[in-house]
């Protein structure tokens, strides 16, 4: 109903058949409602807090200071040659953006169980927006690293033509993996305890705290190829960050197809399980 | 020839019982599996529910269709399938035109966020584009009359101020076709105007509107036609003057003046109807009542958690359909009060001396004023005044009209049969129609 220019067209219901992919085409309808409710969650999540936005700021590196006390200094772990505060918070910032997005995400579609029951609209609109509300969070905390890199003094290369695509790609996984939890959430209420778990066991999968140059031996001496830990999505991302940032972490290119690969493969296949329920959803939620 | 703006044909929705109300985990999902995996899986009829069954209609456009019948006769669940809130089991709809759905109060508010916040997003939801709500605001503002608090968090609003304000978004919402479900409606009779009203409003000339009610007076006065639903089916469409006729005709027929619910039904439900009962000053149950005694109205329900701001209270209404009076059991403030969990009895005093003789109903209902309705049930017991004593008692000749009050009378003469009018008795005759 947000187009005007359907006014004269014939709506048909009934009930849907198969996997349709022709209602993606709806989210673009729907454009305002999404940047609405991305909009509503940015207000509302730091309304009533004493810091405000600086938590999207002091939980990244708060976290990074300890990784490198614990991380870098106690266990000794290098960061590919970067100071590893640098490394760890670079790392960071790819991995909140993707947690967040996660879990937000994941509750997303139980938590708007009101408007589920009251009204029409694309149900992916709720996952999607709740994973774009962290690109804001995102943005507050990125300048801190370039002042950190101003302070090592690590100038980006050419290669920082292609952070964008990396962001996007944590976007991708982030929506990928948040459909099928906000989905599968709506049916087993066991998602909200899977999640905080999820997160923590995804973070030490992923070369967060450590480079993954420090698996390659590892792999090696076992005869599986390098780009394996790229089959989670998120190892691609972080890797790509420091490489388009700082030229790090050697030759990552095959790692990072395959994370892209991985990402595009959860988010096709959460949004096909996402509109496979979705006709449900009010009346389960 | 009409347009069509709506058409259903062979509509059907079924609900798992489970689906309605049990949350599933995992574990119950496996273990269902494995299960079946050993059984072949017999569903047992009792399991499923036909919320709507074969319902075919159509609406014209322009055309302001009421739609009524009792409790879990499917009304909301058609609203919900023709807003594509919930998808048909089978059958199919065809729907001309831009469709709003109110079925909340305030839906998309959220309490931290501003009157002007919240405009846009409720809006939004409610299906405005940016632009038209950008051009309706100060209108919306206005409409509710919160200026000076317009950028205040709503959850400082006061209850009212709340309500005027979801209203006034809802009530600027314009689409061809309009979904109604009655919380909306209740109420606020300017708002039922502006929202429903084609009358005289030519910009809403040819908006189509499906208005589902308990309020029989309001959808004989707001909807030419009605369509009566009844099992999940299409029982009787037609005028509403006809239609709510035989409604109420058939809800009256065995009516008592003791209703019970019948056991175990809806005992999931926030609140549940157990008992309404009409009795006498002994607390006998009375199916005939003399007109000068007062007689008492009980209601016993059962609410499954503490619920804030309800209140519990019954329309007195003829059975052609006219609300004599409604009340509650909050008067004279009217808003509601904290109560439950537990079984409570709401208990009025009918005063004597006030109805006329005849056949009186009781709708009796349970609410969250302005907000949600809890449980309402239509016509849910029936009892007789018999003209004892009261104002004309004696004399057999049928008074018209609903009530029988005695009211005071002063009788003089002012002027005797063969006498000539006194100037003074004139003069103060004339003062009395000045008065007046």
């Amino acid at each position: 109903m947000n187009s005007a220019d359907a006014t004269d067209a014939v709506m048909v219901i009934e009930p849907s058949r198969g996997w349709g992919v022709a209602r993606l085409r709806e989210l673009w309808v729907y454009r305002e409602l999404l940047y609405f409710l991305v909009w509503r969650d940015v207000k509302v999540r730091y309304k009533q807090t004493l810091l405000g936005a600086a938590w999207a700021i002091l939980q990244p590196l708060a976290t990074a200071a300890v990784f490198t006390l614990f991380f870098g200094r106690l266990a000794g772990i290098d960061g590919d040659g970067l100071p590893y505060p640098l490394f760890a918070y670079a790392g960071l910032l790819a991995w909140t953006l993707f947690a967040q997005g996660l879990t937000q995400g994941a509750s997303s579609l139980v938590g708007s169980a009101n408007l589920i029951t009251k009204v029409y609209f694309p149900r992916m609109v709720v996952p999607v927006s709740a994973v774009l509300g962290g690109l804001v969070d995102f943005a507050v905390a990125l300048p801190v690293l370039l002042i950190m890199m101003a302070h090592y003094r690590r100038w980006p290369g050419a290669g920082l033509a292609l952070f964008p695509l990396f962001i996007v790609m944590a976007v991708v996984a982030s929506t990928g993996v948040a459909t099928w939890l906000a989905a599968l959430n709506v049916r087993y209420r066991d998602v909200r305890y899977v999640v905080p778990f999820l997160v923590q066991i995804w973070l030490f999968v992923t070369p967060v705290i450590y480079p993954a140059s420090k698996l390659a031996p590892l792999l090696a001496q076992w005869g599986l190829p390098g780009w394996l830990p790229g089959l989670n999505p998120m190892a691609g991302v972080v890797e790509g960050f420091r490489w388009s940032l700082f030229g790090s972490g050697g030759q990552p290119l095959p790692l990072i197809a395959a994370s892209a690969c991985t990402a595009v493969g959860f988010l096709v296949s959460g949004v096909l399980y996402f509109q496979h329920v979705e006709r449900s959803f009010a009346d389960v939620v | 020839m009409t347009e069509i703006a709506v058409r259903a044909e062979g509509l059907s929705k079924l609900y798992r019982i489970g689906e309605l109300h049990r949350r599933t985990t995992l574990r119950e999902s496996i273990v269902a599996a494995a299960r079946g995996a050993f059984r072949p899986s017999v569903r047992r009829p009792a399991e499923i529910v036909w919320a709507l069954k074969d319902v075919s209609f159509e609406v014209g456009r322009g055309e302001v269709v009421g739609i009524i019948g009792r409790n879990g006769a499917g009304k909301s669940t058609l609203l919900k399938v023709l807003a594509r809130i919930t998808e048909p089991t089978s059958g199919r709809a065809e729907v001309r035109g831009r469709v709003g759905s109110l079925l909340e109060v305030g839906t998309g508010f959220h309490s931290e966020l501003t009157g002007r916040e919240n405009i846009f997003l409720s809006g939004a939801i409610l299906g405005m584009r940016r632009a038209e709500i950008v051009h309706r605001f100060d209108e919306i503002v206005a409409f509710a009359e919160v200026e000076r608090f317009i950028d205040t968090p709503v959850k400082h609003y006061s209850t009212g101020m709340y309500l005027r304000l979801a209203f006034a978004v809802a009530a600027h919402l314009e689409p061809e076709i309009l979904l109604v479900d009655e919380v909306l409606a209740v109420g606020d009779a300017a708002f039922q105007k502006k929202c429903l009203g084609k009358m005289g409003d030519v910009s809403r000339q040819g908006r189509t509107v499906l208005f589902v009610s308990h309020n029989l007076a309001a959808v004989k006065y707001l909807c030419p036609s009605t369509l009566w639903l009844e099992g999940g089916g299409v029982h009787l469409h037609g005028t509403s003057e006809a239609v709510v006729r035989e409604y109420l005709e058939s809800t009256d027929a065995g009516g008592r003046a003791l209703w019970r619910a019948e056991a175990s039904v809806n005992d999931d439900r926030r609140a549940s109807l157990l008992r309404v009962a009409v009795t006498d000053e002994c607390g006998r149950v009375a199916e005939t009542i003399g007109s000068d005694m007062p007689f008492y109205v009980e209601i016993d329900y059962r609410l499954a958690d503490r619920v804030e701001g309800v209140r519990v209270g019954y329309r007195l209404q003829t059975p052609d359909g006219l609300v004599v009076l409604t009340s509650a059991d909050t008067d004279p403030d009217g808003w509601g009060t904290d109560r439950g969990p537990g079984v409570l009895r709401s208990r009025c005093v009918f005063p004597g001396k006030l109805l006329n003789g005849g056949r009186y109903l009781l709708t009796v209902g349970c609410d969250v004023p302005m907000r949600e309705i809890l449980f309402f049930h239509e016509a849910v017991v029936a009892f007789t005044v018999q003209v004892s004593g009261s104002a004309g008692g004696a004399v057999p000749d049928g008074r018209l009209g609903l009530l029988r009050p005695t009211l005071d009378w002063s009788v003089r003469t002012l002027a005797e049969t063969g006498r000539e009018l006194p100037a003074e008795a004139g003069g103060s005759g004339s003062d009395d129609a000045g008065r007046r």
